[in-house]
């Protein structure tokens, strides 16, 4: 097709437009990480300026005594989270997922439904309950009300893992049952091994729900010592809206290490992605 | 009930066991306490006292609540379709034969993944007027307009203008479509390709073949994003506490922002729990309607039905 001169020009266009959009969507970004090392005297100067001799001092900044953003402390908080929330999240939504997918359980179908059609209910709606509660356990300014729920199991988490475990072949159930091993020795050691990689899907996303989440750190941390990377940075925004490079610095510390991570977890990404659309 | 039966019970509820217990704690409970708080007035520190249905009469000559609610739906009006079309758009445009499809992908996806919080701080720079580089891009613009209609007119102030505020986060959203393209992507790549080639010896045309066999294909993912699409604007918050603070005025008071400085600023949580309950009925009012109308758009391959 593409000897003949209409398909050549057709190509070109494809190209010109693909290549086109990618500069509109990558600009921002690229602005943003460029800004982040790029000397205070060419920050404002247009057209912008992509060759320059990288500088520190924004980056420095964020750890100056008298910056009220705490990048160590920030960083420590939102890790410990994070690390909370995808332990939390694995450990529990797995469980819950193998009694819904290989346990027959009376009542199981009703509350996989209603699991299901919980996930339509606004987060707003609890909202206030729940502070009011985690307000009673004298839990407010601590991170218990963001890890706890973790526990708990996540119900977007619990219907993936589901339609994971139902993969694995029954025989190798039947033969670890007929071998005398319980129910949570065949859970824990041979369904949790065959589901490596669908639990690294819901590891990375839950790690990035906690990593990005700001309402929740928002409503409960009050003291900025124990402020999460989102919450610090908004609320530095709120205070320091002209020190373009301080802010794209620590805008650029928070999003650097999710483009990391996507590039050495591709695959697990796109999976993700793709999963949350299969149920359509 | 069996030994057999009695002892898969007890397995079943134990596995499930955490999210049981969850959904007492964190769902069910919580949902009912909200809709009694919804009849009362309580300040936090006084008990609630019931007042009937005031909180929602209230509701409905609140001016605040009647803008923040506009402010919702124009957003949502604009930003979910346009997001749809340019992620389609995109999708489409990687499905044809091209070298590098994976790094494109990339490039389109990247933006979705930049934290909301990270992505407010940056665009409030790019959309301001006298240094961010979008006015700078379109100056040129304007000028060739003025210069050609003898015209006076000036890239707009964004974030500093009523008018163009809501625009402003509008556009924002657009930039962040790269998952559902990635979703698109996907659907499209498992479009059986015999159906193209029977539309090519019947000689369609490109967009008859678009219209007549991609979008059907592939309505479900549509349909899914559409819904998602909606839940997800109406409940917009985090681009508007960090980017405006629900200004210029009121241009960009969100629903869900009105609903958090109801609760956490003025402590009026009856007032807010009534709003909490009022979205719940709008999203899955919205929901039912837009499953009802799914019925005649989409196909699901199968002919299955649901």
């Amino acid at each position: 097709m593409n000897d003949r001169p209409a398909g050549v020009a057709a190509d070109a266009v494809k190209y010109v437009l693909v290549i086109s959009l990618s500069l509109v969507f990558l600009f921002p970004l690229a602005w943003l990480l460029s800004s982040a090392v790029k000397p205070d005297a060419l920050l404002k100067q247009f057209p912008p300026v992509w060759v320059f001799v990288p500088t520190l001092e924004h980056l420095k900044g964020l750890f100056d005594a008298d910056s009220p953003f705490h990048l160590w402390q920030f960083l420590a908080n939102t890790l410990y989270i994070c690390a909370f929330t995808v332990f939390g999240t694995v450990l529990s939504s797995s469980m819950v997922a193998y009694a819904f997918a290989r346990v027959k359980w009376p009542g199981r179908d009703l509350f996989f439904y209603a699991m299901l059609g919980t996930m339509m209910v606004p987060g707003q709606v609890m909202m206030i309950p729940v502070f009011l509660m985690f307000r009673k356990l004298g839990w407010i300014d601590t991170f218990w009300p963001l890890t706890a729920p973790t526990l708990f199991g996540n119900a977007f988490f619990i219907f993936m893992l589901r339609q994971f475990f139902l993969t694995v072949p029954r025989d190798l159930l039947d033969a670890a049952r007929v071998d005398g091993h319980g129910e949570i020795a065949i859970w824990w050691r041979v369904v949790m091994p065959l589901s490596v990689p669908a639990l690294a899907v819901v590891g990375l996303f839950s790690f990035l729900g906690a990593w990005n989440d700001f309402v929740g750190p928002l409503i409960y941390l009050l003291d900025e010592t124990r402020y999460t990377l989102s919450v610090g940075l908004a609320m530095f925004q709120g205070q320091y809206s002209a020190q373009y490079g301080r802010l794209m610095a620590a805008s650029a510390m928070m999003t650097a290490p999710i483009i990391v991570i996507f590039f050495f977890a591709q695959r697990q990404f796109i999976e993700g992605i793709k999963l949350t659309g299969i149920k359509g | 009930m069996t030994q057999g039966q009695r002892t898969s019970l007890c397995v079943g509820v134990f596995f499930a066991s955490p999210y049981l217990i969850g959904f007492l704690i964190f769902l069910l409970g919580p949902l009912l306490c909200s809709l009694y708080f919804s009849f009362t007035e309580y300040d936090i520190f006084n008990r609630p006292e019931w007042i009937g249905l005031d909180n929602f009469r209230e509701l409905f000559e609140d001016p605040l609540f009647l803008a923040s609610m506009w402010n919702t739906v124009v957003y949502t009006i604009f930003s979910v379709p346009l997001g749809m079309a340019a992620a389609f758009a995109m999708a489409l445009l990687l499905n044809r034969n091209m070298k590098a499809r994976p790094l494109f992908r990339t490039f389109f996806f990247l933006p979705s993944i930049v934290p909301m919080v990270a992505a407010s701080v940056l665009w409030v720079w790019v959309f301001n007027s006298q240094y961010g580089y979008l006015n700078w891009a379109l100056q040129p613009v304007y000028d060739l307009v003025n210069a050609v209609c003898g015209t006076q007119y000036q890239p707009p102030n964004w974030l500093q203008s009523p008018f163009w505020s809501k625009p402003a986060l509008i556009l924002m959203s657009v930039w962040g479509v790269g998952g559902t393209m990635v979703m698109y992507l996907a659907a499209l790549q498992d479009v059986p390709a015999a159906l193209y080639e029977a539309a090519d010896l019947d000689g369609a045309s490109a967009w008859r073949k678009v219209w007549h066999i991609t979008l059907p294909m592939i309505s479900p993912i549509l349909f899914f994003t559409f819904v998602m699409g909606l839940i997800g604007a109406f409940q917009v918050f985090t681009q508007a506490y960090v980017m405006t603070k629900g200004g210029p005025g009121i241009s960009t008071l969100f629903y869900c922002l009105y609903l958090f400085n109801n609760a956490f600023e003025y402590f009026r949580l009856g007032y807010a729990s009534a709003m909490a309950w009022v979205l719940f009925a709008i999203i899955g009012a919205l929901t039912v309607f837009v499953f009802k109308g799914s019925k005649r758009f989409v196909h699901y391959e199968g002919g299955a039905g649901e």
